[in-house]
């Protein structure tokens, strides 16, 4: 038997009491015919303390870390190349991670990293919930970290609301103004790190104060500096309630068997306030103390269930966990939990929780198949490539000993970090010479040099001495040979056809 | 007005449309939604500011900026000349065989030479450089001034048959219109350089022919009818006709004499684009 929580229905509470979230507050007004727009209702984050607020503050403080540091670590390559690790380079189209390069038509493994993060982000939600959105997303680290300079300023909760709403006075004038400073000074640093990523950072750091860096250089990071600004200073939760897709997507990978931020109705109801020292009995845990809605950065009362707003990031469980020790009870009223879970712990049964999924293993199957796609193509990427055109005018040219010429424009790559001469040759006519202009005609390979790090157009002619019995269109192929390593690139010998 | 729908478990009123039992909510937009709606239109008439703008009777609003994708153009191009300089300078600099050898100025060559070939040249010699009739190939082996690069950039700086100074080209005489020779000796020529390039012809024409050909044709095309590249006579032994390979080709040749005119590209083009032209055409040639 499945027991089946209806999450649209409201838990029972006093009728026509006001709703204690913010959340709440905006559909209540909404109902009540509040007109063709709405406001934003201010949220104010109480700070909690706990495993989870812990677990976030490390979180930040690495990707943040990782964020700002990135740009400056420096990698060896030869004299010439970018010595930055990790670069955009769209002015030289080129990418560089490390020891891996990747040119402009090698998007692919770009696509691919998105795909896999997608999956990525496909099995955690199934198996965690929203993890990505309440620990990771970069909306939620850079509101948690401008809510934190906000509480240095202006204080808790509490003292926010009161400054808000007190007149303004010189206390409110320096507390508010080196709130918006500090916050300003932090989006200018979220931009400014944002430009190094796409230029050598040690060279634009200089250029830029002195005018000198490209321009958009300046037009990004004046453009993140603002987004910075306003999505984590103003916009906070409207950003993840309205603009972002992703809390719209989750309700697909989503199942009763995933992990999210969940009130354990069937210990917390039904919930009254509890006075010390009363009895427990015939009553739920919850002491309807409002904790988890005051820390909530998102505005909503977890209690309603789970919601669209809800990230998952568990700051709600902290606040409930910090009254449970205080009035008595075990922790957890408010936890990591599953629908599968609460509901069976209603029946009176034990709380089974399932990782492997028929979801979860399509997930996992499908990011280890790309993951597997992609290293594979990673490991297997070969420095040379090689790109043949045909001439269609002429098609063919006769000579006056009877041999047949065809025209060739090769793209030889060479993606090493070093000059290479390759040696061509051309496979499948019987008896033929290549020639390229400004050196003489051979009947073995043709040299091809190669700056390091860049693709040479050569123009290659095959000359095929005269035979009655060749076909009109010959399969044939190039080679461009570095050593062992070669590719291999088809095209066709055509000695039938016009000259003009 | 109707009564409003309410929907009951969110408490928020409908559009009341419905699709397949799901009904639309009426959510109020946010208000930051219609503040950013009036910036665009605030956007919107600084851009009538600053932009051109509104069209008049006679012209348009110019905007404060001035901006003018024509202008802007115009700074482009002469960026992109001045750019250019320093290549347009080595290939100024550099012989042609230094030119062909060199991979980046041969690269730099061939881009140039390809546009302005098909600027200039593609008209009559074809996009591909391969001629039509009466306008010479330039993709094969068969040249009428010589195929080596100095041959080329000779060429095509002074032109065939404009009459200006260091241009070659004489001009082959009418034998036909200009009743040089009778309709029967013709005919015979024709046989004698039909056979000249090693096919069936009439041996009895040939050797009637034989004498005329020393007489009237030996003092250009050469006792065997080999031609002079030296000045652009054609060779008549290979299988290349500039005006067609077929028996009343030659014959019409023989008659009415035709020769083309080739301009002078040295008046119109500057160095460094007839050294660019020269390499990509030898470079896309046949071996010389």
């Amino acid at each position: 038997m499945t027991v089946v929580i209806d999450r649209n229905r409201r838990p029972e509470g006093k009728p026509g009491a006001e709703p204690v979230s913010a959340a709440g507050r905006v559909r209540a007004k909404a109902a009540g015919g509040g007109g063709l727009y709405k406001a934003r209702v201010p949220i104010y984050p109480k700070l909690v303390h706990g495993s989870w607020r812990r677990t976030k503050w490390i979180l930040l403080t690495l990707m943040l870390g990782i964020y700002w540091i990135t740009p400056w670590i420096r990698w060896p390559r030869p004299s010439g190349l970018p010595q930055q690790a990790a670069l955009v380079d769209f002015a030289g189209g080129r990418f560089y991670f490390g020891p891996i390069q990747l040119w402009p038509q090698e998007v692919y493994f770009i696509t691919g990293l998105l795909v896999i993060s997608a999956l990525g982000l496909f099995l955690v939600s199934a198996l965690f919930g929203r993890l990505w959105c309440g620990y990771a997303c970069p909306q939620t680290v850079w509101t948690d970290l401008f809510i934190y300079v906000e509480r240095a300023f202006e204080g808790d909760r509490n003292a926010r609301m009161r400054l808000d709403a007190a007149p303004w006075s010189f206390d409110k004038l320096w507390r508010k103004t080196g709130k918006h400073l500090v916050w300003l000074g932090i989006s200018f640093a979220t931009g400014g790190a944002w430009i190094f990523y796409f230029h050598d950072a040690p060279t634009l750091i200089r250029t830029f104060w002195i005018g000198q860096a490209p321009a958009t250089a300046y037009i990004f990071c004046a453009l993140l500096t603002a987004t910075t600004y306003v999505f984590a200073g103003f916009m906070r939760e409207q950003v993840c309630t309205y603009m972002c897709p992703w809390p719209r997507i989750q309700g697909a990978m989503l199942d009763q068997h995933s992990l999210q931020v969940t009130y354990r109705a069937d210990r917390g109801e039904p919930r009254s306030p509890h006075k010390k020292g009363a009895d427990w009995s015939g009553r739920g845990d919850c002491v309807d103390c409002n904790a988890c809605v005051v820390a909530c950065p998102m505005g909503i009362d977890i209690r309603d269930g789970a919601q669209l707003e809800c990230i998952n990031c568990g700051l709600c469980a902290d606040a409930c966990d910090e009254i449970m020790v205080r009035v008595g009870r075990p922790r957890g009223l408010i936890a990591y939990d599953t629908d599968a879970a609460v509901a069976a712990r209603a029946s009176g049964r034990p709380a089974v929780y399932k990782l492997l999924r028929p979801r979860t293993a399509y997930y996992a199957a499908a990011l280890s198949l790309v993951s597997g796609l992609m290293l594979w193509g990673l490991a297997h990427r070969s420095s040379i490539d090689l790109h043949v055109l045909r001439d269609r005018n002429p098609m063919v040219v006769h000579m006056q000993d009877g041999s047949v010429r065809d025209g060739y424009t090769l793209k030889v790559e060479n993606r090493s970090f070093y000059p290479k001469t390759y040696a061509v040759t051309f496979d499948g006519v019987p008896d033929v010479r290549l020639k390229t202009p400004g050196a003489a005609a051979t009947t073995g390979a043709l040299s091809v040099a190669v700056d390091a790090n860049s693709v040479r157009a050569v123009r290659v002619f095959a000359v095929a001495p005269p035979a009655a019995d060749r076909p009109a269109n010959l399969p044939a192929a190039f080679t461009v040979r570095d050593g062992a390593r070669r590719v291999v690139a088809k095209t066709v010998f055509t000695s039938v056809g016009a000259s003009r | 007005m109707s009564e409003r729908k309410i929907d009951e478990p969110t408490g928020v009123e409908t559009t009341e449309h419905e699709w397949d039992g799901i009904r639309e909510l009426d959510n109020p937009l946010p208000r930051w939604w219609l503040w950013t709606w009036y910036l665009t239109i605030a956007a919107a008439i600084i851009y009538w500011v600053l932009m051109p703008a509104w069209p008049g009777l006679t012209g348009y609003t110019p905007g404060i900026l001035h901006q003018s994708d024509r202008a802007k153009v115009v700074h482009e191009l002469a960026e992109l000349k001045s750019q250019r300089g320093a290549e347009a300078a080595m290939l100024q600099n550099a012989s042609l065989e230094e030119i062909e050898r060199n991979p980046k100025l041969q690269a730099y060559a061939l881009a140039v030479g390809q546009s302005m070939f098909g600027d200039n040249c593609a008209t009559c010699h074809g996009p591909g450089g391969t001629g039509s009739k009466g306008y010479p190939n330039l993709r094969d082996d068969v040249w009428l001034w010589g195929g080596s690069l100095e041959q080329i950039q000779h060429t095509i700086t002074y032109g065939v048959r404009t009459g200006q100074p260091g241009a070659g080209g004489v001009q082959m005489p009418a034998f036909g219109r200009d009743q040089l020779l009778k309709d029967g000796q013709i005919d015979d020529l024709t046989e004698y350089v039909v056979a000249l390039s090693r096919r069936p012809a009439d041996p009895a024409a040939i050797a009637r022919a034989a004498p005329l050909f020393r007489d009237q044709c030996a003092a250009c095309h050469g006792p065997a009818g080999a031609g002079d590249q030296a000045r652009g006579i054609p060779n008549l032994t290979d299988n290349e006709w500039l005006y067609g390979p077929r028996r009343e080709d030659i014959r019409e040749q023989i008659v009415g004499g035709r020769g083309g005119v080739m301009p002078t590209w040295g008046a119109r083009l500057d160095a460094e684009t007839i050294k660019a032209l020269t390499v990509y055409i030898h470079a896309n040639a046949g071996a010389q």
